[in-house]
């Protein structure tokens, strides 16, 4: 059981990864708040259901659900974003808040308030990883792609030019202004894999979860969590705080009710159990943010 | 002379008074979108179907039904029973299928004398010490479906059975129905965030507790969710999976197909229950809507035939309050679940069946009746309540 929860935990990690790896990035180089992050992961798996259902084959939509939510936020971007980099946090926020509004009535207007997304009956079961440990194939799938896209993102950011440019813009946008590099295309391209990267798990969560509107809001709050523990800026720190929230998560919400089970009276524990398994995470944010302000990684040293 | 003139126009106007309204208006708020809208959606359906087989009447009135939707929020299901109570001024409220919008919205409705009708949730405390004269429940009280669950894993001879239900009022309510008729071992009793999609941590355990049976009271989306996970995960060969009847209903067979085949639940009604009322309504609603009724179906056509009843019998005057109560409690309407009679806190009385999810002749999945758990079964809580 604990080898399957620990799986489950970093099933739940790596789907916060793909969000938090664009939002800590916009946030580090653009030095902006993004609320409407999750409208784009719930975009991400709206478009992905309208392709799928188009093309008849589950890889085929999601594969092209990709990058079609890679350009809409590219052009997102250029046409609203840009004008707002030059004004303080709180415009940013009223705007990407109203942004989400407009989202969620849009995707009601264009597609109803829900879709349906079904899993590939190839992956429906589950698969023996060793005797007598049964883990569902498609969350392996999930795990497989969560990790391919870390170590992706692991290359682009520090063995590639654009990742290099990247790395310059987190750490200090100014100097990097002075030396040239064109930030206006570098904003644009990152914003854009900050938007495939959540079509992608917007896509893989849609078989498991729903795909409806304000499907965004509640995760986008765990995906702050986890670039304020993981360090603002920083992928890396997105990657390690996002497996720590999902582990804790996990953790909490699967042992939290034994352990109270085992020195509280049963009425007691089945209450005080859950509650402390869901605030759990926003403990370990506040001793993260205790012992070190800056979060695990930051990129600005 | 002028004071008999005056007396004469003042009869008039009284007796104008207590004659019947020229229409019936339903406020009907639901839940008709997000993962459970499936459920409100059959619920308004049954409603409306009734309706028009009645040729758009109630009781002989011509009937306007106000449909809206609370996006199952408890905030705008309130906010639209404001409007519907205040603003349209209906005569009968309905429509929530969930408790927790639904007790957030219903004051609104017994503040200004509106009687609510409710064709799903039935909460115990409504049932007990909180039972109020305005108050009708045509579904089922909330506990029923768990008590006969318990009564049937008794029969069963399970040992060891686990519980999973949403952290809120229903999903306490549910497991304790569950428990009072259950004699054997509960592996565990797990409560969820209501709402909860992923259920990969809850399975986990599930499998590590090797119980014999699962039991889970999850609603709408959360119960598509987890059978479709706990078949994924392989539980489904080791495991017994019951239900309470709505979560291996029709509007679940249409998304999880095959993966119920074999779930045993219980329910008030079933689609092969055999009675005219109930024949005649599963082949409308066919007809109608092209795809099989659903429990939320039938309580909303038996809803829509209760009011019915009841505008009938008081010849039509719906602005009589105490008079259409008083015709609701008789309840004098044939409803497709067979026998059915309100007990004194205005809960049902009623029977209910063990069903298991199987093909039918024509190859589709159902739900078909296996027997009888309970007869003429009430609630726990009616000793409770203070009215007569």
């Amino acid at each position: 059981m604990i080898v399957e929860q620990g799986l489950n935990g970093l099933q739940f990690g790596l789907m916060l990864f793909l969000l938090a790896a664009g939002l800590t990035l916009v946030f580090g180089i653009m030095d902006m708040i993004n609320l409407a992050h999750g409208s784009l992961y719930m975009l991400g798996a709206f478009v992905a259901a309208a392709l799928v259902q188009a093309t008849g084959s589950f890889a085929a939509g999601v594969l092209l659900a990709i990058p079609a939510t890679g350009v809409l936020g590219m052009l997102l971007e250029v046409s609203l974003f840009r004008k707002l980099y030059q004004r303080d946090h709180l415009s940013q926020v009223l705007a990407t808040f109203a942004l989400i509004l407009i989202a969620n009535e849009a995707v009601r207007l264009v597609w109803g308030s829900d879709a349906a997304l079904p899993m590939p009956q190839a992956l429906s079961g589950p698969v023996e990883l060793l005797p007598g440990l049964y883990y569902p194939a498609y969350r392996l799938l999930i795990i497989a792609v969560g990790l391919l896209v870390a170590v992706f993102l692991f290359l682009l950011i520090n063995k590639t030019k654009i990742g290099m440019l990247v790395r310059a813009g987190a750490s200090n946008r100014e100097m990097a202004l002075a030396m040239g590099v064109n930030i206006k295309t570098l904003f644009t391209v990152v914003f854009g894999v900050g938007a495939a990267l959540c079509a992608v798990a917007g896509a893989l969560l849609a078989p498991l979860l729903a795909v409806q509107v304000g499907m965004g809001e509640n995760i986008l709050i765990l995906a702050f969590v986890v670039i304020v523990i993981g360090g603002i800026g920083s992928v890396r720190g997105a990657f390690v705080g996002a497996v720590l929230v999902g582990m804790v998560d996990t953790v909490g919400r699967a042992f939290l009710p034994i352990l109270f089970g085992a020195f509280l009276p049963p009425q007691f524990a089945s209450a005080a159990g859950p509650a402390i398994a869901s605030v759990s995470i926003y403990l370990l944010m506040a001793v993260v943010l205790f012992v070190r302000p800056q979060g695990l990684f930051p990129a600005r040293g | 002379m002028k004071i008999q003139a005056l007396a004469a126009c003042a009869a008039l106007a009284l007796a104008f008074n207590a004659q019947a309204a020229d229409k019936v208006k339903i406020g009907f708020v639901s839940t008709l979108s997000g993962p459970s809208a499936a459920l409100g959606v059959d619920i308004r359906d049954g409603f409306q179907l009734a309706v028009k087989m009645n040729g758009g009447k109630l009781g002989g009135l011509p009937a306007e039904v106000i449909v809206s939707d609370d996006q199952f929020k408890p905030d705008v299901g309130r906010q639209l029973a404001e409007k519907a109570v205040k603003l349209d001024k209906v005569n009968f409220l309905t429509g929530y299928v969930f408790s927790n919008i639904m007790l957030a919205s219903i004051p609104v409705a017994f503040e200004n004398k509106t009687i609510y009708v409710s064709p799903n949730a039935a909460p115990s405390p409504l049932a007990g010490k909180q039972c109020h004269p305005l108050f009708f429940a045509a579904s089922w009280p909330n506990d029923a479906y768990h008590e006969a669950a318990g009564q049937h894993a008794t029969t069963k001879g399970y040992k060891n059975v686990y519980l999973i239900a949403p952290n809120y009022q229903a999903g306490k309510d549910s497991l304790a129905g569950f428990k009072r008729f259950f004699k054997g071992n509960i592996a565990a009793e797990v409560y969820t965030k209501l709402g909860q999609l992923d259920y990969s941590v809850e399975l986990a355990q599930v499998r590590a507790s090797k119980a014999d049976a699962v039991y889970i009271f999850l609603p709408g989306g959360m119960g598509i969710n987890f059978i479709k996970q706990f078949v994924a995960a392989g539980l489904s060969k080791d495991m017994q999976l019951i239900t309470p009847g709505f979560s291996s209903d029709q509007d679940v067979i249409r998304p999880v197909g095959d993966a119920l085949l074999g779930t045993f639940d219980t329910a008030h009604w079933a689609l092969d229950l055999d009675n005219a009322a109930n024949r005649k309504f599963v082949a409308a609603f066919e007809k109608e809507y092209g795809r099989l009724p659903s429990l939320f179906a039938s309580q909303g056509y038996d809803t829509a035939l209760l009011i019915d009843a009841a505008v009938r019998d008081v010849k039509g005057k719906v602005e009589d309050t105490e008079a259409v109560r008083r015709a609701l409690r008789a309840a004098k309407f044939e409803s497709v679940r067979g026998p059915f009679k309100f007990n004194k806190n205005q809960y049902p009385v009623q029977n209910y069946y063990l069903r298991v999810v199987a093909k039918d002749n024509k190859g589709r999945i159902v739900n078909k009746t296996m027997g009888t758990i309970f007869k003429d079964h009430g609630d726990a809580y009616v000793q409770d309540c203070a009215m007569k």
